[in-house]
């Protein structure tokens, strides 16, 4: 038990202060790329030998953000951008931004003129998966982003060091399963907040390292008696599910957490790189194809709804909440055919906006306090 | 990107009317056999489209398909005053945000629950091309849930770089191909491919004579009021394939040319000012824009709707045709294309000043676009003004805003105009 704490607190300290986890890294000689969610190909970043390091915003002021984007940008890409602008990320060698979105699109172009000391390296997924075409032409995007890293490492990354990342990788990716799987035998040390901490903190590690302390975790986890949670069980929907007040006020209406369908979080490990189909940066391309019920991912006849409702009967989930970042347009579309979807199979559905800002909870208190009665 | 058929007609003031210009004429002609011919092809059990406004149109039009664009129908129910039962719908029963683009809510609302006597007939498949924002990805994959009807996309990737590179040329290419195979399977028609290059080429003849009618309003003074070439866009994103719409905009450009040669114009007073507007129109108020612009004698002489259609490719060239959807559009491209596209039309037409609509509804078009201008103007050395608008949600316009910036604009472009005069 007493390891187990040690190892969640050191997590929870990386979530904390991630600057700090950068200036560790700076400090071992290495180089550090900042990747804007979601879906960047940081495995090319380790594959180079440096170390990739996720953005996904803070809460922060805005100021300098306001001459670039209107306030009706969601509360992530203002929060990345204010940090550029003020100077926060320096030390990054460069950053990937992806082109998901029509405010990445934007955003990609903000950073690109006005935060001039650290590069910007473009990514464009494509997005009619369907299309055979569609994998040589993420290739070659991502073949875009190798000869752009290689002008900071001033050297280029082979197939074998690839190859091994992408072992470390999906490794890393199973472990996270696992942990998420195990995590619900064990709803009374893994509260929302905990989970979430844990899921998201890999973003701030090299991945072998955090494999290291995920095993630990997950031992420590088994070792336990099993505990039975006798409140309410709920998935999480979106991009991202913070701050962790959030979190707090479910674990105190009794509600657990025992499933994500979060970009920020399981989405980043659900799908496996294949171990097959050519060369190492065409096996990465074609972990894209593989990815479905994401708002970020064209599909036809989308079927994230009916992902969630899977997720939740799987893991005995009376309720979804559908956290809903503000001003994700994505996501806007995405939910009423999800809600209708999950209300039909008996599912209950709270929508809860997202938003970095700090400011007061006690709405979302009042939504969830009645979500948790009709669960 | 889109457009109305009667916009400004409708929204402009009750005043005694010109009589109306043959080209107009024609093309309410064009715009009630479109939705005629789609609602007869609809009964006789023709599988009919609804698609996005840059899409390739090459394709169904060869196939003899009927296609509609939900685009061009919002614009022009916002610009009649009916959007808000749609709006109200959308973020009520429907559950739609409010944040969504105002073009998407008004449709989504129409396909679910108000179609009604609309003129929109409902779709058997949908023709999506991302070339302009990736909220109609997520608008038409909606649509293809709820209607349960298929969805043929065509991804045109976004440009990061300065040019189209050869990678996404060969994605999109084959997607061309791909769509080609589908619609001929599920709409069971063969393909013809010399009716194909036939379509090809008098879409390439209606691109030019769009440009060439815009690029007319370059004379000084401009033998037009720019707000009435709104009217016209229905044209080219409903029937830009067609051998209708080549009568229509050399109609058009023989009325210019007429303005020109007899020194008329149809701005209705003096022009003092010139300006370029960024950004779709505010439909609502269209009437509202154009009496406070008149005020000053400010015409709009420069839109990004110049070249919105400006798809550059050799007939029966398919790779240049890939190439061109992606290039073409605006939003598709990354900010060093922007800037240099809007520098050298401000320059082109000559303009005094920038109108920037910093629209509500669309993301794409607002989050890059305050520094683009900045960097637009210190290059042009034109002012430009911003203001806060909706295309079709007219919650989101203030009138008052509107007019106190124009007045701002005036008092700079005035002083930049003394201080030219005075050497
Ligand atoms: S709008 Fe949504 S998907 Fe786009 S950058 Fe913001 S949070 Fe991400
Ligand atoms: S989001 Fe913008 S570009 Fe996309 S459909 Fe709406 S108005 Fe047009």
């Amino acid at each position: 038990m007493a390891d187990i704490q040690k190892r969640l607190s050191e997590l929870a300290a990386a979530v904390d202060n991630p600057k700090e986890r950068l200036e560790y890294y700076l400090g071992q000689g290495k180089k550090v790329v900042g990747c804007f969610p979601a879906y960047t190909p940081e495995e090319l970043v380790h594959a180079s030998g440096m170390i990739p390091m996720g953005l996904w915003g803070a809460q922060t002021e805005w100021k300098e953000v306001k001459r670039y984007l209107p306030a009706f940008a969601c509360p992530i890409m203002q929060s990345n951008l204010e940090l550029g602008l003020r100077g926060a990320y320096k030390g990054l060698s460069a950053v990937i931004i992806p082109t998901l979105c029509d405010t990445f699109r934007c955003v990609s172009q903000d950073w690109r003129f006005a935060v001039e000391d650290i590069p910007m390296i473009p990514v464009t997924h494509p997005q009619n998966n369907a299309n055979e075409g569609s994998t040589d032409f993420l290739v070659s995007e991502y073949e875009s982003v190798l000869n752009k890293l290689s002008v900071i490492t001033g050297m280029r990354m082979t197939d074998a060091a690839l190859e091994e990342t992408i072992e470390i990788y999906n490794e890393h990716s199973r472990l996270m399963q696992e942990f998420a799987q195990t995590a619900n035998d064990h709803l009374d040390v893994i509260t929302p907040a905990i989970r979430h901490i844990v899921m998201k903190s890999a973003q701030f590690y090299e991945k072998a390292e955090h494999s290291e302390i995920m095993k630990d975790i997950i031992e420590e986890l088994k070792n336990m008696p099993k505990h039975n949670f006798t409140g309410k069980k709920v998935i999480l929907s979106g991009i991202t599910a913070e701050p962790t007040e959030i979190l707090d006020i479910l674990a105190e209406y009794k509600i657990a957490v025992v499933g994500d369908d979060l970009v920020q979080e399981s989405h980043q490990y659900r799908v496996l790189i294949p171990e097959k189909g050519g060369s190492a940066v065409r096996r990465l391309a074609l972990q894209w194809k593989n990815r479905k019920g994401c708002s970020l991912v064209h599909e036809d006849f989308k079927s994230r709804g009916e992902m969630l409702v899977e997720l939740a009967k799987a893991n005995e989930a009376a309720g979804a909440v559908y956290c809903q970042m503000k001003f994700c347009d994505p996501e806007e579309y995405d939910y009423p055919i999800c809600a209708r979807t999950l209300r039909a199979a008996g599912i209950q559905v709270l929508q809860l906006d997202i938003d970095q800002q700090k400011g007061s909870f006690e709405q979302a208190r009042t939504r969830i306090q009645t979500f948790a009665e009709m669960l | 990107m889109s457009e109305n058929n009667k916009a400004t007609e409708q929204a402009a003031p009750a005043k005694p009317k010109r009589p109306k210009p043959k080209s107009m004429i024609m093309l309410n002609e064009q715009t009630a056999a479109l939705a005629e011919n789609t609602r007869k092809a609809k009964e006789k059990g023709e599988k009919i489209g609804w698609s996005t406004s840059i899409f390739p149109q090459e394709i169904p039009e060869a196939l003899g398909l009927y296609i509609q664009y939900p685009e061009n129908v919002g614009a022009g129910i916002a610009a009649r005053k009916q959007a808000d039962p749609y709006l109200q719908t959308a973020e009520g029963p429907l559950e739609y945000n409010n944040d969504i683009c105002s073009y998407a809510k008004i449709n989504l609302a129409y396909a679910e629950a108000m179609n009604e006597g609309g003129t929109l007939v409902m779709p058997d498949f949908l023709l999506v091309a991302n070339n302009i924002c990736n909220q109609v990805t997520k608008w038409f994959e909606n649509l293809s849930k709820t209607l349960n009807i298929p969805l043929f996309m065509i991804d045109t990737c976004y440009n990061s770089e300065d040019y189209v590179t050869e990678s996404r040329v060969k994605y999109i290419r084959s997607q061309l191909d791909q769509c080609i195979k589908d619609l001929c399977e599920f709409t069971g028609k063969e393909w013809d491919e010399k009716r194909f290059i036939e379509v090809m080429d008098i879409s390439a003849k209606n691109k030019e004579l769009w440009i060439r009618a815009n690029e007319l309003l370059a004379n000084e003074p401009a033998p037009m009021n720019g707000f009435e070439l709104f009217n016209y866009m229905s044209t080219m994103v409903c029937n830009r394939g067609k051998a209708s719409t080549t009568e229509i905009l050399t109609q058009l450009n023989n009325e210019i040319d007429e303005h020109l040669k007899n020194g008329t114009s149809t701005y209705p007073v003096e022009q003092q000012y010139r300006i370029f507007w960024d950004g779709i129109a505010c439909w609502p108020y269209l009437g509202h824009n154009l009496r406070t612009l008149k005020q000053y004698g400010i015409n709009m002489v420069g839109s990004g709707y110049v070249k919105a259609w400006a798809l550059d490719y050799e007939s029966n060239d398919l790779d240049g045709m890939a190439k061109a959807y992606s290039y073409c559009p605006a939003n598709n491209n990354n900010m060093s294309t922007f800037i240099k596209r809007r520098a050298d039309a401000i320059k082109q037409f000559n303009c005094d000043g920038v109108i920037f609509h910093i629209n509500r509804a669309c993301k794409v078009m607002d989050c890059q676009q305050l520094e683009a201008h900045r960097r637009i103007s210190e290059i042009t050395g034109v002012p430009y003004v911003g203001f806060d608008g909706d295309q079709a949600d007219y919650r989101n316009f203030s009138e008052a805003q509107f007019e106190t910036r124009i007045q701002g604009l005036v008092e700079v472009m005035k002083a930049r105009k003394e201080a030219q005069n005075n050497g």
